[in-house]
């Protein structure tokens, strides 16, 4: 006993930002908790004593359920494409250019980082509204972009920032020329940052609710589902989708950096 | 320091600048050189200026709009700043409780998540790279299936409140769920990451020989923490502050999951302007009057605390 309070006089530090995590997660927990338990009546959000699998083996089971998740997923990887092109275009002329208008391009990056939600949501619908564009897939692909860009050009600009300038001066010394040291030491070597931004992007545009309620007209996308199943009595098929979403991007995530541990430890970096 | 590296390295001759460009590019190379940024921005600024800039002009231009009109029949532009007027004193306690509530939680999740950061940056060794994976991962469950997992911890017949309860000195109708404490935890839990990921930046370009020679220097942990830590961490205080602060300042889902009406806050009052009343000059009011106090607080802000690098 006298060991432990030792160890955590020791490692205090380490202690707090433990039970920080285990406040981060307390809520996934409960999430996977609600998606083996059956629920007593719709509108109920406490823990009955009875356990089931059935949610697990009927993910699909609540009405509509499949379809949001389906428009979710195609929006994401829309948004998330057309952002982390332009995103990174954006990075590399800040971060590799001196040009007039640079500190005004980067307040204009920055803004839609500062605006609430509610505000971009509510000013795009307004946009929307006036030139008569009808809400739908397009209008949340559009909001989703906008929204994702900054965190892209953020994430990259990082990466190139911290990249060794000498790396490619050494290529153009060796006579390569401006695409191939692009293509063969400038790209691989960021392509880590634009990989980033994408999941950021990805995750961002799954997630999104409150812009996407402004601008999405009758389509509804799984956080919208999740939205007005709350008001008349969620499935718990919700929570399976939850926590099903969470394992797998886990698990990616950690695959990506074990592999790149090894990766270090090869090449004797680490 | 690098600058210094690299002119030993080239064994530039004493006084010569350093960056002086050794052969004389073509000029159509140069010509080529001096468009390709814009180019580069070209695309993404356009979609910036058409789907960000454009709407919020618009949207100050619908603040001014006579309140008198609606969708079917029109709106007149009558320069009417009295709606400004209304709109403050009509929800200026709801303006309040949302400067309040983002304060309280941006505190909290300051007090919370710079621990976690150092912890990670400092302490963790081998285990910093799984750590800092399970501050990100809470984001991938969806946002509203977390929140409404809160509502679950936080419900009357959960084991939380149970358990409080059976304290002394609480009384039986203890209750968490629908009040301001439930919609500051929420806000705290959903916004924590973008406080720490911050300060784990720049908690790790810490150099651990600063902390070293603070302490052979005789200085005690509280010392070295206050003279050294903290004020090499402060891009990272900011930048954190920041990033939590905006966003729970303008989040209305907490307010309305966790919270009742009596909690509502400012980005409630919005999005029911715009979605259900459909009064658009009002919405449009308060969507530019918060857009605007927030970004007077982030540029003093910034201005106060002497960095520009917050991006």
């Amino acid at each position: 006993m006298y060991r432990v309070w030792r160890w955590v006089a020791d490692h205090w530090v380490m202690v707090i930002g433990l039970l920080v995590l285990a406040y981060l997660f307390l809520p996934i927990v409960v999430v996977f908790l609600l998606s083996v338990n059956r629920a007593t009546s719709r509108l109920s959000y406490d823990l009955s004593d009875q356990w089931t699998l059935d949610y697990w083996l009927h993910p699909f089971g609540a009405a509509g359920i499949a379809d949001a998740l389906r428009l979710s997923i195609g929006i994401a990887l829309v948004a998330t494409l057309v952002a982390t092109v332009l995103g990174t275009l954006m990075a590399f002329a800040l971060a590799r250019h001196r040009f007039r208008g640079r500190g005004s391009t980067n307040v204009l990056i920055f803004l839609p980082m500062a605006t609430p939600e509610v505000v971009m949501g509510s000013s795009l619908l307004a946009l929307f509204v006036t030139l008569q564009v009808p809400l739908g897939f397009w209008t949340v692909v559009v909001a989703h972009i906008l929204f994702c860009l900054s965190f892209v050009v953020v994430t990259v600009k990082a990466r190139l920032a911290g990249l060794d300038p000498r790396l490619q001066e050494a290529a153009m010394d060796l006579y390569a020329d401006e695409w191939s040291t692009f293509r063969k030491v400038t790209l691989p070597l960021v392509l880590p940052g634009i990989a980033a931004a994408a999941m950021l992007s990805l995750s961002l545009s799954f997630d999104d609710f409150i812009i996407t309620n402004f601008n999405s007209g009758t389509s509804v996308t799984f956080p919208m589902y999740v939205w007005g199943a709350a008001q008349r009595g969620i499935p718990r098929q919700v929570n399976v989708i939850g926590t099903a979403v969470f394992l797998l991007a886990f698990v990616i995530v950690l695959a990506v950096q074990i592999r790149g541990r090894r990766q270090a430890k090869a090449l004797g970096v680490a | 320091m690098t600058a210094l590296v690299g002119a030993a390295a080239g064994g530039a001759a004493p006084g010569t600048p350093p960056d002086v460009e050794p052969v004389a590019e073509p000029v159509a190379g140069r010509r080529r050189r001096r468009w390709t940024p814009y180019l580069l921005l070209l695309p993404g600024g356009i979609w910036l200026v058409v789907f960000f800039v454009l709407p919020s002009v618009q949207l100050l231009a619908t603040s001014l709009y006579d309140r008198g009109g609606s969708l079917e029949t029109g709106y007149q532009q009558a320069f009417a700043f009295y709606n400004y007027v209304d709109a403050v004193t009509e929800y200026w306690p709801h303006l309040v409780r949302s400067a309040v509530y983002a304060g309280i939680a941006t505190i909290i999740c300051l007090i919370l998540g710079y621990p976690l950061a150092y912890a990670i940056a400092q302490k963790a060794g081998r285990w910093r790279n799984l750590m800092l994976v399970c501050v990100i991962a809470p984001f991938f469950t969806t946002f509203l299936v977390r929140t409404l997992a809160w509502k679950s911890i936080l419900s009357d017949n959960g084991p939380l409140v149970e358990f409080l309860r059976s304290l002394p000195l609480i009384g039986n109708d203890f209750r968490l769920l629908a009040t301001p404490a439930a919609v500051v935890c929420g806000l705290v839990y959903n916004f924590l990451p973008f406080m720490v990921l911050p300060l784990f930046a720049s908690l790790d370009r810490l150099d651990g020989r600063l902390l070293e020679a603070s302490r052979d220097l005789y200085a005690k942990p509280t010392a070295t923490f206050r003279k050294v830590t903290l004020p090499l961490s402060m891009p990272g205080v900011i930048a954190g502050t920041l990033l939590t602060f905006i966003p729970a300042a303008g989040d209305y889902i907490n307010a309305e999951l966790l919270g009742t009406p009596n909690q509502y806050m400012i980005g409630n009052v919005i999005d029911s302007a715009f979605l259900v009343r459909l009064d658009y000059p009002q919405a449009a009011a308060l969507s530019f009057l918060l857009m605007a106090t927030i970004l007077v607080m982030v540029f003093s802000y910034v201005r106060a605390a002497g960095t520009e690098e917050v991006v």
